[in-house]
């Protein structure tokens, strides 16, 4: 993706002659320096761990020998290994689950937004964004608070109402409570970015659709969807990157839900507990590499989707 | 991805919509002001209403005593509301140690958002106006480790900071959120518009030194863009956990965060003898720590709107 994002914008616009000596030939030498900063935090604080972390994912700490070169063993064992397995399939079941429920509920809060037809727009659009601001520690806190049998709100007016009282934090509701945490916190951000696009679309093109008889649903489908394709994709390509990494909110309501929420709930979990408290850091390593190629794989696949669907 | 607006008029968009809006969608807005929806508004209310349920329960409790938690209904106050006796306790608890949280989130975030923002704004207008070799690898290197889960990092770094000593200290947070890949790309969609060419050169045609022009003219005309990437780095640090939590051990460095969670996980395992409050203090803390961030937000509104339209435009 990266490398043709970057010559498809750039290949056009990097045409000119005059610029191109303008930028380029002249005052090359200050280009380097100024991103040199960048790229040298850049290759301290990501090249070097991930070379690290791949080289530690090739070694075990044995008891007779110490540390010794394993080649691909910690793959082999991470690859049959139920536990990984379990975690991945279940943050991929939440991805599934999650992930278009909260994009087509953005989709669908940005168009009402933009559409004009709203009463106190602003104030809506701010509320829906405020849970961004709220650190993932706090809504989840909270969240569990509110789900929890004791004081929770929903319990109380259950109780009251003689209804029995949910258990969200149990087994079978407990991935759908998580969802609904990180739905709450992220369907504003999403909401802001669609908006965000909508809001550049030249009005003529409106304009000129209503001329040409369109109506609403007629613009939002033939006008404004087309325009949010490539901001869609890229909050589909956070989504991705987020569902996989799962850790905190399964991590904070572990105190809550203990029975449920076990140390390899999610890979991420699973990969923290193994390197902090399992003190088996290169098997860790492993699972985190395995877990970064699922990640990589599944952004690669999104792209390759969406792109060949615009091709065809 | 191509763009499906051409540059020249998505800029003038995304500054039209940094100052308020276009004059033509003034036209469309007033003409459409007429006709509102009275369902749909309803239905966005009840939405709204959603979103703001959990910040409403948090106001309620934070002004409850854990008792009161228990006793009274969750979505309204108590008979005893105690919301500044809370909120002292919360302060002075332990010393004061959550003054502390607040005091090290606020250093370990605003270095680091002003730190990652000023790195980017350099790196993004190197990499917009200079054409040098590597420049299209470079950039397309860092956009790929976006898809890097931070786990996959965290602890290699963890281990890579544990041998350099860094670990326990401020700069074990610091250090890694200075990078920020997001933030570069940002900065150099930005800086293509944002920064014309025209003015580069007679800069120079005038004498000025490369990095003069940059700190003088450039980074002036970036401002926006810049405002968009502290305020995103600000929120990524601020509501850090992951991090903080591997690479501190020290209660008094701990971020807001991580030392709020601690503070739940006592008031689930005790809720007896010293630690029969922590539940209200946990609530209590958990609103005072949001504060900032909502309001810097409100506030700010205007520049990361604009900022994260760029992005998505141009993507």
């Amino acid at each position: 993706m990266t490398a043709t994002t970057a010559a498809s914008t750039e290949a056009p616009r990097r045409a000119g002659p005059k610029r191109h000596r303008l930028g380029g030939l002249r005052h090359g030498a200050a280009g380097p320096l100024f991103v040199a900063p960048f790229m040298v935090l850049f290759l301290l604080m990501f090249l070097t761990p991930l070379g690290y972390a791949a080289y530690l994912s090739l070694f075990q700490e044995r008891l007779i020998g110490g540390n010794t070169f394993v080649g691909l063993d910690n793959y082999v064992t991470a690859l049959k290994d139920p536990l990984l397995r379990e975690g991945v399939l279940r943050v991929a079941a939440f991805f599934v689950i999650q992930v278009p429920l909260m994009l087509l509920l953005a989709l669908g809060f940005a168009l009402a937004l933009d559409s004009g037809l709203l009463r106190l727009a602003r104030v809506i659009r701010l509320g829906i964004f405020v849970p961004y601001a709220v650190p993932s520690v706090v809504a989840t806190l909270m969240w569990g608070y509110l789900y929890g049998p004791d004081f929770g709100p929903f319990a109380q007016l259950s109780r009251k109402l003689g209804l029995p009282v949910p258990h969200f934090l149990s087994d079978g509701w407990l991935l759908g409570s998580l969802a609904n945490v990180v739905t709450w916190e992220f369907v504003g951000y999403n909401m802001i970015i669609l908006y965000a696009t909508l809001r550049t679309i030249p009005q003529e093109l409106y304009e000129a659709a209503a001329m040409d008889g369109a109506g609403a649903w007629r613009i939002a489908w033939s006008i404004k969807l087309p325009a949010l394709r490539p901001a869609l994709l890229l909050t589909l390509l956070f989504s991705v990157i987020g569902s996989f990494q799962l850790f905190n909110e399964p991590k904070l309501l572990q105190p809550i839900a203990p029975d449920v929420i076990d140390t390899s709930y999610t890979a991420n979990l699973y990969a923290y507990s193994l390197a902090f408290t399992g003190q088996q850091v290169n098997y860790s390593a492993a699972v985190s590499f395995l877990l970064g190629m699922v990640i990589v794989i599944f952004s690669y696949a999104v792209l390759f989707t969406a792109n060949r669907r615009r091709t065809s | 991805m191509t763009t499906t607006t051409p540059p020249a008029t998505s800029r003038a968009a995304v500054t039209a919509t940094a100052t308020g809006a276009p004059r033509a969608a003034h036209r469309w807005r007033r003409r459409s002001a007429r006709r509102r929806s009275t369902p749909l508004t309803i239905v966005m209310l009840a939405v709204l209403a959603y979103f703001l349920l959990p910040l409403f329960w948090l106001a309620m409790a934070s002004t409850k005593s854990t008792q009161d938690l228990f006793d009274s209904f969750g979505l309204w106050f108590s008979h005893a509301p105690q919301l500044f006796e809370n909120i002292r306790e919360t302060l002075t608890h332990d010393d004061g140690i959550f003054l502390h949280w607040l005091l090290n989130t606020i250093l370990y975030s605003v270095g680091s958002a002003v730190g990652a923002a000023l790195l980017a704004a350099a790196a993004g207008y190197g990499f917009a106006k200079y054409r040098f070799r590597g420049n299209n690898a470079a950039f397309s290197l860092v956009l790929g480790a976006v898809m890097i889960p931070t786990t996959a990092l965290a602890i290699p770094t963890y281990l890579l900071f544990a041998k350099a000593d860094l670990v326990n200290t401020p700069w074990a947070i610091v250090l890694p959120s200075l990078v920020s890949p997001f933030g570069l790309y940002l900065m150099r969609i930005y800086a293509q518009d944002a920064v014309p060419d025209s003015i580069l050169e007679a800069a120079r045609i005038d004498g000025a030194g490369e990095l003069r022009i940059f700190l003088q003219i450039a980074l002036r005309l970036l401002a926006p863009g810049l405002v968009t990437v502290v305020l995103f780095t600000l929120v990524a640090t601020w509501n850090n956990y992951f991090l903080p939590l591997i690479m501190l051990n020290d209660p008094r460095l701990y971020p807001v965060t991580v030392g709020l969670s601690s503070w739940a996980s006592q008031a689930v395992g005790g809720g007896a003898g010293a630690n029969s409050n922590m539940l209200a203090l946990v609530v209590t803390g958990s609103l005072i720590s949001l504060v900032p961030l909502v309001v810097a937000f409100l506030l700010l509104q205007r520049y990361w709107q604009s900022g994260l339209a760029t992005g998505g435009v141009k993507q």
